[in-house]
């Protein structure tokens, strides 16, 4: 099925489960921990042996020598696999950096060994006992000297009217820079596999990922195998944000594991691994000019920023992307340098680009507000556009964003708010509020499904994954809505290679494209029945299917055989005449202490404009995860480059400091009740990247609002603050 | 191979109730001699080193991080998991409200919060919100944004008192 135009009115806007307050389907089995993750399915397939990684400890360079032999001999090893056992691997179309092979080291932490032994404790000593001998070379670790020699050079990506001309005659500006950290995923269940190679023919992995069609073409091309000899499966997986988009080195070393012991093995990357073994997002260094005249109008913006990414590509965190739609202004002009670094691998992590561009750009709205002497809520309702800016001919689909601003401002108590930075106190705390505004594109994926109807029970199969997200439940409502079924009626199958291909689960698509793509295989059922009561008009409700003035129970319908459909949405042109986007309004209310300068967030509130809600409760589940997460990008997150040697130096979950229970204070989502038919049939867009964009600034604005200190520099720690506290408190 | 690490030590403990004897390995995490060999699946690992909670379990009616104890270490404990405190029905109520508050996404700090709840829960008295966070700080969760969790713990704790006090 075709997705050609915006929907007209449909049955999702009288819907009886769509859209209705969820709990999620797959929360009895998660909190009884019987939940299958990746490591812990001992039952997939017999005999499984225990592998354990070694990773290179320079940044680049190549091995000259591996000796091996105490570790072949350790108690209970069955195989080692060394990188220097076997030819480079091929870099699948979905990496960058290497995953396995050859004596070139190009990032710390490059997987260079795995041993396979019967228990874990093994595997591990007998990794430890490998003696590498290196040769180091120098690497470039360092972004800020190649800002420093990049800048201003190159054409700009995207330019509109006469950008120095309007700076030059502009009544106010702004130029200021700041810097994103990098930052790490750190989602709380680990790369984790176990692989069946046993016979070098047919694979099959057991796997933690967001997309399993693409886990399995970058298996196919990584061993060079055919895609019909490997299976993928991936039910649950706890937690990506990004770092399980891709084929990472677990399910790899698993593999070639699995090869050379002829017997199952199961992997996990050890927490320390990760860090700089996987992915991760960027750091970046933006500068952000702003030019409006004393009415408050933008005239002119540039943006210009740099971030790093591997040799051959890979770095989705192009903070100036957003900068091109966002708010209105004649003149314009974004430059984005890739900038290449012999770090591990930049990848995605939840709203690349949008999360790091946001956290500059939104604290560049604040000062250029407090410059025109204007409200930061008025400056950029002032400031809206409903069309795309550089091509004024494309409109945004349905945006909301004025009214995420007035309801936010209205429901925090906006005109409460201390006004002068410093001026409130409550105690020891000086107390600050700041908002501000997020964007964050709602791309579609093409997706397919096949739906099952078997005594009126009804079973969906796709690849698509649940990474926490609630897809198990949004396509169980989707099913149940377009069959007139109870909840209950519904099973949902999902991550198995074996079921059609979907969009899988990222950039914000999985949800608007997965239950498009269930909604397609349902109208394919739903024809299929028609067909076979010999007639066209048929409805769906309460378990029967309504032909005429003749009710039949779908379970005498599928009582003999069941009834199968399958079918793939692909979405139309028509959406590039458009930009389909969500939006969002940021509060928050910090105290910062008077005399150590820390940061405490007393409450948070988002406005949302997403589109029809599928589930309220998973989709504000969604959105709160993203705050919390950029209450920790604000704050503490922060992955440390040793320059030198070229690695992350914290990188296990003690130094890379996530926000725990106590960092976070009361917090409230509201939903516009937005309906956009540009999307899909369910005029529902994507919210779980939304929550993580603006949320920062939203934090640094307020903690200059309490201080009347300004950084530009995230995260904002204690250090960046303490010198510049007021004398007295 | 160092000698310590070839030696096996047997073990004798009662997980989730039932008497269970091992030969473990003396560098074997606690955890792991739980999800290996005795084939569980509810204590998950994830940072491997004592700060996020993942691992949880009760050990002699303590919540102990799984990764943080030898298997070694708990000759004679009795362990409790959340598989056997599913079984038992003792946490029935958090796990509803679990749902109910959809105090979970990818569930995989789940097990490990339950059981560090069980033992908040355990303690005297209605906590605060400020005291459940306080108590839940060493659980990380990395998706929920850990609103929706001190809410059901709340309305738990608030269900049992009052069910005490009736
Ligand atoms: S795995 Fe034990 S505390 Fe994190
Ligand atoms: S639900 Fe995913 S880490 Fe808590």
């Amino acid at each position: 099925m075709k997705f050609e135009e915006p929907t007209s009115d449909n049955l999702f806007d009288r819907a009886m489960v769509i859209g209705k307050a969820t709990p999620r389907i797959d929360g009895p089995l998660k909190v009884s921990g019987q939940a299958p993750y990746a490591y812990e399915r001992h039952d997939v397939v017999e005999d499984q042996l225990v592998g354990y990684p070694l990773g290179a400890t320079i940044g680049r360079g190549r091995i000259t020598a591996m000796d091996t032999e105490a570790a072949r001999n350790a108690p209970g090893v069955a195989a080692v696999v060394t990188t220097l056992d076997i030819d480079p691997l091929e870099i699948s179309s979905f990496n960058n950096a290497r995953l396995f092979g050859g004596n070139e080291v190009r990032h710390y932490h490059q997987a260079i060994a795995v041993v396979v032994a019967e228990t874990l404790e093994q595997a591990r000593h007998a990794a430890e006992m490998i003696d590498v001998t290196y040769e180091e070379e120098e690497g470039n670790f360092d972004l800020e000297k190649a800002w420093q020699n990049g800048l201003g050079t190159d054409e700009a990506d995207a330019e509109t009217g006469n950008v120095d001309e309007a700076f030059a005659s502009a009544e106010v500006t702004l130029d200021e820079t700041y810097r994103t950290p990098d930052q790490s995923h750190a989602m709380m269940e680990p790369h984790s596999s176990i692989a069946d190679w046993s016979d070098g023919e047919n694979m099959t992995v057991w796997t933690s990922s967001q997309m399993i069609a693409w886990a399995r073409k970058s298996l196919a091309e990584t061993f060079d195998i055919d895609e019909d000899r490997i299976r993928v499966e991936s039910p649950f997986v706890g937690g990506g944000f990004g770092a399980k988009l891709f084929l990472r080195s677990d399910a790899v070393l698993a593999a070639l594991g699995s090869r050379a012991a002829q017997r199952p093995v199961k992997l996990t990357l050890p927490r320390p691994f990760i860090f700089n073994n996987a992915t991760h997002r960027s750091a970046t260094i933006q500068r952000i000019r702003l030019a409006a005249g004393q009415d408050g109008r933008l005239t002119a913006i540039e943006h210009e920023a740099a971030a790093h990414e591997f040799e051959g590509g890979g770095n989705e965190e192009n903070p100036t992307n957003l900068t091109k739609l966002f708010y209105a202004g004649a003149n314009r002009r974004v430059k984005h340098h890739d900038v290449v670094l012999d770090l591990p691998e930049s990848s995605s992590m939840r709203a690349p680009g949008e999360a790091s561009g946001l956290m500059a750009f939104e604290i560049a709205m604040d000062e250029m507000a407090e410059k025109l002497g204007m409200d930061p809520v008025e400056f950029r309702i002032l400031n809206d556009t409903q069309v795309d800016p550089m091509n004024p001919d494309v409109p945004f689909s349905d945006r909301n964003f004025v009214d995420c601003l007035k309801v936010g401002a209205e429901r925090f108590g906006w005109s409460d708010r201390n006004r002068k930075p410093g001026d409130t106190r409550d105690g020891l705390w000086m107390v600050g509020h700041g908002m501000a505004g997020a964007y964050r594109g709602a791309p579609t994926l093409t997706s397919g499904a096949r739906v099952r109807l078997e005594r009126g029970h009804l079973t969906v199969e796709t690849d698509m994954t649940d990474i926490g997200t609630g897809s198990y439940t949004i396509l169980a409502q989707t099913g149940a809505e377009m069959l007139g079924l109870p909840l209950e009626q519904v099973t949902v199958k999902l991550g198995d290679s074996r079921f059609p291909a979907s969009s899988g689960s990222g950039g914000q698509f999985g949800a608007a494209s997965s239950t498009a793509g269930v909604y397609a295989a349902c109208v394919a059922l739903r024809e299929e029945i028609a067909r076979r009561l010999e007639t066209d008009d048929v409805r769906f409700e309460d378990g029967n299917v309504i032909a005429g003035n003749k009710a039949i129970p779908l379970e005498e319908i599928s009582a003999d055989a069941e009834i199968t459909a399958e079918d793939t949405m692909e979405f139309g042109d028509f959406q590039d005449d458009l930009e389909i986007g969500t939006f969002a309004a940021h509060f928050v209310e910090v105290g910062v202490h008077a005399a150590t300068a820390e940061v405490r967030v007393r409450r948070m509130l988002a406005v949302c404009d997403a589109g029809r809600i599928l589930n309220p409760v998973t989709a504000r589940s969604q959105v709160i995860g993203g705050m919390t997460m950029a209450l920790g990008a604000a704050l503490s997150e922060q992955l440390a480059v040793d320059k030198p040697r070229g690695y992350f130096v914290n990188h296990d979950l003690a130094g890379y400091e996530v926000a725990v229970h106590a960092d976070v204070p009361d917090q409230e989502v509201i939903f516009l009740d937005t309906l956009d038919p540009a999307i899909s049939p369910l005029k529902a867009k994507g919210v779980g990247e939304l929550g993580i964009c603006g949320v920062a600034a939203a934090i640094a604005n307020a903690t200059y609002n309490a201080t009347g200190i300004r950084v530009r520099d995230y995260p904002i720690t204690l250090d960046k603050m303490l010198d510049r506290l007021p004398e007295t408190f | 191979m160092n000698e310590m690490f070839r030696d096996k030590i047997d073990i004798s403990l009662t997980v989730n109730g039932e008497p269970v004897e091992g030969r473990v390995p003396a560098g074997q995490h606690l955890v792991d001699f739980l999800r290996g060999a005795l084939g569980l699946t509810g204590a998950h690992a994830s940072c491997e080193h004592g700060v996020c909670g993942a691992c949880t379990i009760k050990v002699n009616g303590e919540a102990v991080r799984g990764c943080l104890m030898l298997a070694a270490q708990a000759d004679g404990a009795d362990i409790w998991t959340v598989e056997g405190l599913s079984d038992q029905g003792t946490i029935k109520d958090l796990q509803d409200a679990f749902v109910a508050r959809n105090a979970l996404q990818c569930g995989f700090c789940t097990p490990g919060m339950l059981v560090a709840i069980d033992e908040l829960l355990g303690k005297e008295g209605v906590p605060s919100r400020a005291e459940i966070r306080e108590h839940l700080s060493g659980n990380y969760c990395r998706c929920t944004g850990y609103e929706a969790i001190v809410d059901a713990v709340e309305t738990v704790a608030r269900a049992r008192a009052q069910k005490g006090a009736a």
